[in-house]
């Protein structure tokens, strides 16, 4: 089991600073590294393999520096953003030149293991340049375990691949996260991250904007603006006594076609609001029925960071 | 020395469209000699400049400052540059092995091109050029060899350093060395072509001044200055590896 430590990192190139003060600490299980195109998330992942000094800061494997110490790859696999491999090669011939670069015992039997985990036995004697982009994907995927490493970082890894790979790439991550590997994934998909990462780190501007499992990253932000759907035995008394309260800042009641009608309501105050209402609806006589947020996606979370 | 590292190398440098440019140059020179050679017998005026300054002059002129330092781009920069600009070279990288041995290892592969390539045509155009295995023939192929390995190091170490690297090479290779050099007196002292004439001259020993064969630098210096590039070249690039930036996110 390994722990890959990020502590105070910065990284700048001349006037732009990519990534900025990012303290993390990544164990064994599936993390989503999160964030659009230019948060820093390539930047991150480069410096975690070592391939980058940070221009501030500590980025550390169990304690070890990762910069310049090729050794550290014997521990951590990686699976590049970048599509390019040895394209005239046929996919056993690449796994397996990787398995010897990595000077393992038995190669072959590496090779072959690894190829059979990403489930492309059938495809191994083609020619890479002959792989649709999901089958790149696993190629990758399979060079990266093939020395069984311990931490597995991959840029992006879903790119171009259809719904069937992408949920064998999920099943996959989940695997080996749960013989207690440590892998981190970018993605720029909310989706991906939500399915398959036990753990986020969101990442915008460079900035480590928030860290944790996706309720606790929506904890994290109180001051944000939350939606609720709420109904009750009386939403019109609940809607006036929830507009009177401090927590709030807006309500409406929303009345559907067959007469029924919900309240919705926007907080001010996450922490404020969750005490108010069961108060408040007491207050006034009134049963909750329901009371469920009306924007626990990720998506709606995404967009508040990046606007922030 | 890498043997898959090697491998690797010589399947992307030979697997292109660069194996028929490399074959493009051997394959003039060649041919080149060939028609000298068949000039000569028809000719007596010419075979007796064969005989004398002909031959060297062909071999210095197309051999050593066209043929090698070209051989060197293409073999010294192809051995790297690709896998640097696709982004493939991260495969290496992100293995356990040292990177001064993945510079070694490549530098080794594109000495093998350039010898299969460079030296061993300049040798057998040597040989069709005066009729024989004899001091001419040898010595251009080894002043073509220690040209080709000091380019080769020297574009590997460019195409680290730069995404430039072929048209800096070029520059270096046709503007520098051809042009300046040829104009400038001082100018031949820095050209790796002139250090290998200086090879040449010390194998041809007596019979360089007959056959005209001229250096802008003694032996000695020559020898010094070509190991020496070739050695801090393959250092720092090896350094330079080390610190590779494969960014995107930049």
């Amino acid at each position: 089991m390994s722990t890959l430590e990020l502590e105070e990192v910065s990284r700048w190139f001349g006037n732009v600073v990519a990534v900025n003060d990012v303290t993390m600490r990544l164990g064994p299980g599936v993390t989503g590294l999160l964030g659009p195109n230019g948060a820093g998330k390539s930047t991150l992942i480069n410096m975690m393999a070592g391939f980058l000094a940070p221009s501030a800061g500590t980025v550390t494997l169990d304690g070890r520096p990762l910069y310049r110490d090729p050794e550290i790859y014997r521990e951590v696999g990686l699976v590049p953003e970048r599509e390019e491999m040895y394209d005239a090669l046929t996919g056993w011939s690449f796994v397996l030149a990787n398995a010897r670069l990595h000077k393992l015992a038995d190669p072959e039997e590496a090779a072959r293991r690894a190829i059979a985990t990403v489930e492309m036995a059938d495809a191994q004697d083609r020619d890479i340049r002959t792989y649709s982009k999901g089958m790149r994907q696993r190629i990758k995927m399979a060079t990266a375990i093939v020395h069984d490493p311990t931490v597995l970082l991959l840029d992006e890894p879903f790119n171009g691949m259809d719904p069937r790979q992408r949920l064998h790439l999920m099943e996959l991550l989940h695997e080996l996260g749960d013989q207690g590997r440590t892998i981190l994934f970018s993605s720029h998909i909310l989706e991906e991250v939500e399915q398959i990462a036990g753990r986020i780190e969101v990442m915008v501007a460079g900035r480590h904007a928030a860290s944790g499992d996706f309720r606790e990253i929506r904890r994290l932000m109180t001051q944000r603006p939350h939606q609720y759907t709420i109904r009750s035995t009386d939403d019109r008394s609940l809607a006036s006594l929830l507009i009177a309260d401090a927590s709030t800042s807006g309500v409406e009641l929303v009345t559907d076609s067959t007469g029924g009608s919900t309240v919705q309501v926007q907080a001010t105050d996450f922490s404020a609001f969750i005490h108010a209402v069961p108060r408040v609806a007491s207050r006034g006589g009134i049963r909750l029925l329901e009371v469920r947020p009306a924007d626990e996606s990720l998506e709606s979370v995404f967009s508040y960071l990046v606007s922030r | 020395m890498n043997a898959t590292v090697a491998t690797l190398t010589s399947r992307s440098l030979l697997g292109r469209r660069r194996t028929l440019v490399l074959l493009l140059l051997p394959v003039a020179l060649l041919a080149l000699c060939t028609l000298a050679r068949v000039l000569a017998g028809l000719d007596a005026d010419i075979q007796r400049d064969l005989d004398g300054p002909l031959a060297p002059g062909l071999l210095g002129a197309f051999g050593i400052a066209i043929l090698m330092p070209l051989l060197g781009l293409i073999a010294g920069t192809g051995s790297i540059g690709p896998e640097i600009d696709e982004g493939s070279i991260v495969y290496l990288l992100a293995k356990p092995l040292n990177r001064h041995s993945i510079v070694v290892t490549k530098l080794l592969v594109a000495i093998g091109v350039v010898v299969a390539f460079g030296v061993v045509p300049v040798g057998i155009a040597g040989v069709v050029l005066t009729g024989e295995l004899g001091t001419v023939a040898i010595a251009y192929a080894v002043g073509a060899l220690a040209a080709g390995i000091a380019y080769a190091a020297v574009f590997l170490l460019l195409a680290v350093v730069t995404r430039n690297a072929v048209v800096i090479g070029l520059i270096y290779a046709l503007i520098w060395e051809s042009l300046v050099g040829g104009l400038v007196p001082g100018a031949q002292a820095l050209s790796i072509q002139q250090w290998s004439l200086a090879v040449v001259r010390e194998v041809l020993g007596d019979s360089a001044e007959r056959l005209e064969a001229t250096a802008a630098v003694g032996f000695g210096t020559g020898l010094v200055l070509l190991l020496v590039v070739t050695v801090v070249a393959t250092v720092y690039a090896g350094r330079r590896l080390q610190t590779l930036r494969l960014n995107d996110d930049s």
